[in-house]
């Protein structure tokens, strides 16, 4: 006998389903956010910090980028409590999606911030700006201008891979996939659809971004 | 109790590793070979082969591979095949790599000048004799270097079937862990294993890009 698919359950499952959405969104929101000024930190500290600073953000770099995100979050949530530090669930998804995307991030601002051409920068100085003005005022917002849809395409890629927070029980859209199916017993129907929810949330994240991208960076912003 | 001493957890992890490695080979080859059969699609002159393909990468690219493993561990019992961690995680993987591997070979084939399919063709070529003599071989050399980056994340990717069950590398550390309650250490050596097998290819990859540069 073949099987047949049953999405009857799906009325009395969306309330859950669009609570573990919100749950990613704010997950992904706050990633963006604190990712987005550690990697501009972490850039600027990697071109003209001193000397040990270059050395530990570029080993921070290499190490996050050589492991599995999945394996930072275990040792985040169940490593770190050995140290004395014990963290909620959700903090500690936060913080390894953010010390993740981080390292990518800097990468890619550093990348931004070497293509502004070095005239910028004098011309700001000889006009009499700060140091600290011209790197905030001139050469950041082209930097980012530059690398506005490579830091797009990781925003939308942290988002996918959130999904993992699930295992160490952040009640998000996977985890919520999860309870779901065991209620159920319609496992292929619940991830088929919370896998169509993630597709519009990726398409959604892009179009988000790309507007305010436009709206706070000017026109040419793709 | 097991008692574990330092040695007994290095040894089993490593050994679990094994299986690390074997499914990366695996989803690398199966995906590359899937990878081609939708290049070939993607490069196709029919608007409809075309937009198929653009759809298959999309939603793979769109999708966490989270729930593209829980559907392959689900879905597969359905069609009839007997399910076992292993057929999906190496299924799912494949069907992954596939998608990012096309994306980035078609970024080699765009990136040829238009004289190269015109050579090509005023030799008197058929198209397939085009893309295995003249087109291919030069889209693979110039992205040599995202290859390389795609296949340390696809190691990466590989902690993940630990989820759907499948004995690697996170899997076994995680019933160490259960067994030790050392989680800073196990994880830890799981790290270093991970970084051990990507480092060497981010630093290869980083290679191929500075010699393409210059």
């Amino acid at each position: 006998m073949g099987y047949s698919l049953d999405f009857g359950w799906l009325a009395g499952a969306a309330g859950a389903i669009a609570r573990g959405a919100a749950t990613t969104v704010l997950l992904i929101a706050v990633t963006t956010l604190v990712g987005t000024v550690l990697s501009i930190l972490g850039a600027a500290g990697k071109r003209n910090g001193p000397k040990p600073l270059q050395l530990a953000i570029a080993t921070y770099v290499e190490v996050m980028r050589n492991t599995p995100f999945l394996v930072q979050l275990f040792f985040i949530f169940f490593g770190l409590p050995s140290l004395g530090v014990r963290l909620d669930p959700i903090l500690a998804a936060m913080l390894a999606m953010t010390l993740n995307m981080a390292a990518y991030t800097i990468e890619i601002v550093g990348a931004g911030l070497d293509a502004v051409p070095r005239g910028q920068t004098e011309a700001a100085l000889a006009l009499g700006l700060r140091p600290r003005q011209v790197f905030i005022k001139i050469v950041l917002p082209q930097a980012l201008k530059v690398i506005y849809p490579a830091l797009t395409s990781q925003i939308v890629i942290m988002m996918l891979e959130s999904a993992v927070v699930s295992q160490i029980a952040v009640r998000e859209l996977t985890y919520e996939a999860d309870m779901l199916q065991a209620r159920t017993f319609r496992a292929f129907e619940t991830y088929l659809v919370v896998t169509m929810v993630y597709l519009g949330l990726s398409m959604g994240l892009r179009r988000l971004l790309v507007a305010g991208g436009r709206r706070a960076l000017g026109a040419g912003v793709s | 109790m097991i008692e574990f001493t330092f040695w007994d957890i290095v040894r089993n992890l490593l050994l679990a590793a094994r299986w690390t490695v074997l499914l990366s080979l695996a989803a690398f080859i199966g995906g590359a070979l899937v990878g081609l059969v939708v290049l070939f699609f993607r490069i196709a002159k029919n608007k409809w082969v075309k937009r198929i393909a653009s759809g298959y990468i999309a939603l793979f690219q769109g999708t966490p591979l989270l729930m593209q493993l829980f559907l392959m561990f689900f879905g597969l019992p359905m069609l009839g095949l007997r399910i076992e961690p292993w057929t999906a995680a190496a299924l799912g993987l494949t069907f992954f790599a596939s998608a990012y591997l096309a994306e980035i070979w078609r970024s080699g084939v765009d990136a040829l000048p238009r004289g190269q399919w015109d050579a090509g063709a005023s030799l008197g070529l058929h198209y397939l004799q085009e893309l295995r003599l003249i087109i291919l071989p030069q889209a693979f050399a110039i992205t040599r270097a995202p290859t390389v980056g795609f296949l340390v994340q696809l190691i990466k990717s590989t902690a993940l079937t630990s989820i759907i069950g499948f004995e690697e590398l996170v899997r076994t550390s995680n019933a160490i862990n259960n067994a030790t309650f050392e989680p800073f250490k196990v994880y830890g050596l799981v790290a270093l294993i991970f970084f051990a097998l990507c480092f060497p290819l981010t630093q290869y990859a980083r290679r191929l890009e500075r010699v393409a540069a210059r």
